[in-house]
């Protein structure tokens, strides 16, 4: 593509087989397919298969049903338009007279319509003026129509579609946590063996003294007092290792887990910061607060504890299984005949509850996510006097928690005792086989009790095993949720080739640019030059697309097509981290975070010299009035800047962008939520900030965009008039119908102060 | 009701509204209020740019041909796709790829999380796919037993 941008991409192979058969019928000797579209909706929108092609010579639809083939030739007053609503776009063909055509399809066609239809105009004109079609000038997306860097192969766009769900083996993935332990982990795992086999020999113990010392007492022989010293030496001695083994092995495997969900926290926060806005609007506070702090501790208590037992008990089976059938083969395969049956039966049981752990969780997470709504919004729920219905909400989401629990209870409830059960008639068969073994002198009472005191142990492991089903399944649908946050790939994605800008003058080139904000379509087709150190004000209704193309031009989102360029890179291949620096953000509701006000202003820039910031609050008008508080630069601020008026936090907010010194500078409503004196004050500062940078200015107040070198009015995601206020009132068209609503609504407002 | 507008459609099947006025807009759509919970309550016909020009409470009022008019233009421009069976899903994680039926033929919707799965209210589910579609499920209860048991796995 990048050698040879004239030439389309071989649109014609793209196409599924059926349809390409059918065409290939269709199509003259050396026309060549260069676009194609499956219009997958029909004219009631129903789905359907409609194919759409467009060719070097004219434009061909086959219809769904019938598979009848409708052509139209290039000619003079044909035209072709897209539009889209609800998710679904409208391909129309008109020529003068009326519509010929119309094509409807999903919007996840919607770029091979752009496609389709760029194709189409070019041709088109081509076609009426006899030059060659036009070209891109550089390359771009053979897909999205994107512009590509010369040294990007793959489309930073397309690239990040990708609907590949994560393997259910879950829990396996925690391995990448491990990795770094593994030494330790090693050690754990030989502990575990060594102290394993240690608490495994009592028992065996127990067939000498029963053969060697308790028999022949009963039979008349005296007690050896040095063989029974003996015995129960090794006793005492095995249980002692067994106790010093287990210590080691359990605070090891401890340490290790702990760290291990350490890192996994550490790892899903940071992961969690550098995902797009887009992912915050889309999820709950509450429940990525559930997600990073409650689950990475259940992961962590599962690998500590659970686990460890698991692998003991495990261990603790394989080896008694090798002991029993060393002792005695026959009695040990009795012995061992229930195992495959409670295996099978744990087996059926895990899959139900790992299905209901989920959803216990998602529940869980309702049930927070309501505290969540509600607690920031107490004021309104009270003013409203809703406690009795945000009560009655937390109740039912509560109520769904039950009767979730309540289902899985009863699946749950039913299994420990059936293992118990299990355990006892295993012992009953072991008893009968034994005692009719020993009447047969086939074995000694001694291997009998040996096998009894190991089933004993055995059978309890088998019902601790039996419990360790639900607490994976808790860690498995726990790290299944951790990993769905790791797993998301942020929808503004490092680029692979990153290209670095040394130095920044801020020039701000907008091409085609299109966004859509779930199914509605926010920006359309907007283009825009701002050249450096220049001030544009934004200027239009609320919902027209200012703020958005403020925060597409800051990269909190992507782009859906066309590109932005600042000093001509593309914003999709400069590292996110490093562009943002350049770029300086006043908000309407300026954000303080809990710290000083030092630690606010130098918030951009941790390293600032306390020169530095001084300098910084003197330029935004903030100095004064932090020499007056008590504590001066050192006093504290919480959360919302308690204690500060409106004003000061905004101009604290703009001393803090003057101190990273951006090159680009955006103000989004930065002086509507104060009064006129206030912005007067915040004006001021906003001017020192302004100078020689390049300037986005939101404002409502169109008097606070005077400044403005140019002013952009915007309407319904697109540019309607672009000139300074002079001229702008001099058309008479959009931005002066603005000015004089807002003047009219000035004088009502005096006229009333002064009655 | 009186009828105080004219409608009709042009050669490029664009819905002409000539109002009281006697002033011909073209372009004007019909948008349903309460598309879900009341769809027969409340259409508005809006021009262009979005302005209201006649709110209709019922779509029953209206005169022939108006009535059907704005019916075929509301059929052309409502898509909720009503599922009636999920005949598989890709995974239980997401995002997953469901094959449905719908009253609208055979479909697949990309699942991005489960978030996009929205409770209304009577057991209504609202379910968004990753290109912003809405597919709609009106009574869960009705679904068949394994299109319950497979949506189960996401609520």
């Amino acid at each position: 593509m990048n050698t040879e941008p004239q030439v389309a991409p071989p649109a014609e192979n793209s196409l599924p087989e059926s349809w390409r058969h059918d065409l290939d019928a269709r199509l003259a000797a050396g026309e060549n397919v260069l676009a194609w579209l499956a219009a997958d909706l029909d004219a009631k929108l129903n789905f359907t298969r409609g194919l759409v092609v467009v060719t070097d010579r004219r434009l061909l639809s086959r219809a769904p049903d019938s598979g009848e083939w409708s052509e139209w030739a290039y000619r003079e007053g044909l035209g072709c338009h897209l539009h889209d609503h609800a998710g679904v776009g409208t391909l129309e063909l008109t020529d003068a007279s009326g519509r010929l055509a119309c094509w409807r399809y999903t919007l996840g066609e919607n770029i091979s319509a752009l496609r389709l239809l760029d194709q189409f105009e070019r041709q088109l004109e081509s076609h009426l003026t006899g030059r060659p079609p036009a070209t891109d000038a550089e390359s771009v997306c053979p897909i999205c129509r994107a512009p590509l860097a010369p040294d990007q192969d793959e489309c930073p766009v397309c690239a990040k579609e990708i609907h590949t769900p994560p393997s259910t083996w879950t829990l396996l993935r925690l391995w990448r946590f491990a990795k770094p332990y593994q030494g330790r982990l090693l050690a754990g795992f030989l502990l575990t063996l060594a102290s394993t086999a240690a608490t495994l020999v009592p028992p065996y113990m127990t067939m000498p003294l029963m053969d060697d010392i308790l028999i022949p007492y009963q039979n008349g022989k005296p007690i050896d007092v040095d063989l029974v010293t003996l015995y129960l030496g090794g006793l005492l001695g095995a249980a002692l290792l067994a106790w010093a083994l287990g210590w080691a092995r359990t605070y090891i495997l401890a340490l290790v887990s702990e760290r291990i969900g350490a890192d996994l926290r550490t790892t899903t926060y940071e992961h969690l910061l550098k995902l797009s806005l887009e992912y915050f609007g889309g999820k709950r506070t509450g429940d990525l607060m559930a997600r990073i702090g409650s689950e990475t501790d259940r992961i962590n208590v599962f690998l500590s504890l659970h686990l460890l037992d698991f692998a003991t008990d495990v261990l603790m089976i394989g080896m008694t299984a090798i002991i029993l059938f060393s002792i005695n083969p026959w009695l040990a395969a009795v012995t061992l005949l229930p195992l495959p049956f409670i295996a099978w039966m744990i087996h059926v049981v895990r899959d139900r509850l790992r299905t209901g752990f989920e959803k216990i969780d998602r529940v869980w997470s309702e049930v927070t996510n309501v505290l969540a709504d509600t607690i920031p919004g107490i004021r309104v729920v009270k003013a409203f006097a809703q406690e009795k219905r945000e009560a009655d909400r937390f109740r039912e989401a509560n109520r769904h928690n039950l009767a979730v629990n309540d289902r899985l209870n009863k699946t749950w409830s039913l299994f420990s005792p059936t293992v118990s059960l299990l355990t006892e008639v295993g012992l009953l068969v072991v008893w009968a086989f034994g005692i009719w073994q020993v009447s047969k002198d086939q074995i000694t009472v001694g291997v009998l009790s040996a096998f009894l005191a190991y089933i004993g142990r055995f059978y309890t492991r088998l019902d601790s095993m039996s419990r360790i089903v639900s607490v994976t399944q808790k860690a498995a649908s726990g790290a299944k949720r951790i990993f769905d946050i790791l797993d998301h790939v942020s929808s503004v994605p490092e680029p692979t080739k990153p290209v670095h800008l040394a130095q920044v003058t801020g020039r701000i080139e907008i091409r085609d640019a299109g966004f859509r904000y779930g199914n509605r379509a926010v920006i359309r087709g907007l283009d825009l030059a701002i050249a450096p150190g220049e001030m544009i004000g934004l200027v239009g209704h609320s919902g027209s697309g200012k703020s958005t193309l403020v925060n597409l031009i800051c990269r909190f989102y992507d782009l859906t097509e066309g590109s932005i360029r600042v000093d001509g890179v593309d914003l999709r291949s400069l590292p996110v981290a490093e562009y943002r620096r350049h770029i300086g953000l006043v908000l309407q509701e300026p954000f303080l975070f809990f710290g000083t006000i030092a630690e606010n202003i130098a918030y951009g820039k941790p390293d600032a010299t306390r020169e530095e910031i001084v300098a910084a609050a003197r330029a935004a008008h903030a100095h004064e009035f932090i020499l007056r508080l008590p504590q001066g630069y050192d006093s504290l601020v919480g959360e919302r800047g308690q204690g500060l008026s409106g004003g000061e936090r905004q101009r604290i907010s703009i001393a803090r962008a003057l101190l990273i010194d951006p090159r680009i500078l955006i103000l989004d409503e930065a002086t509507s939520s104060v009064d006129s004196t206030t912005e007067k004050e915040i004006q001021k500062a906003l001017d020192n900030l302004v100078q020689g940078r390049t300037t986005i200015a939101i404002a409502h107040r169109l008097s606070t965009l005077r400044k403005a070198d140019r002013l952009v009015v915007m309407d319904r995601g697109q540019i309607v008039e672009i000139g300074s206020h002079e001229q702008l009132m001099a058309r008479e068209g959009a931005y002066h119908r603005l000015y004089q609503a807002q003047a009219r609504q000035a004088e009502v407002l005096e006229e009333e102060a002064a009655a | 009701m009186s009828i105080a507008f004219q409608l009709a459609r042009n050669s490029f099947g664009r819905l002409v509204f000539t109002g009281a006025d006697g002033v011909a807009r073209e372009g004007v759509l019909p948008v349903r209020a309460f598309p879900i919970s009341a769809p027969d309550f409340g259409v508005s016909l809006v021009d262009g740019d979005g302005h209201e020009l006649v709110w209709i409470e019922h779509l029953a009022e209206l005169p022939e041909p108006t009535r059907s008019l704005v019916a075929e233009e509301l059929a052309a421009r409502e898509f909720v796709p009503e599922i009636r069976r999920l005949r598989s899903v890709s995974s239980f994680a997401t995002p997953s790829t469901w094959d449905l039926e719908t009253d609208r033929g055979d479909a697949t919707l990309v699942l991005r999380g489960e978030e996009d799965i929205r409770r209304l209210a009577n057991g209504m589910l609202m379910i968004a796919d990753s290109h912003g579609i809405q597919f709609l499920i009106r009574d869960l209860a009705a679904l068949d037993r394994n299109s319950r048991k497979l949506l189960d796995r996401f609520l």
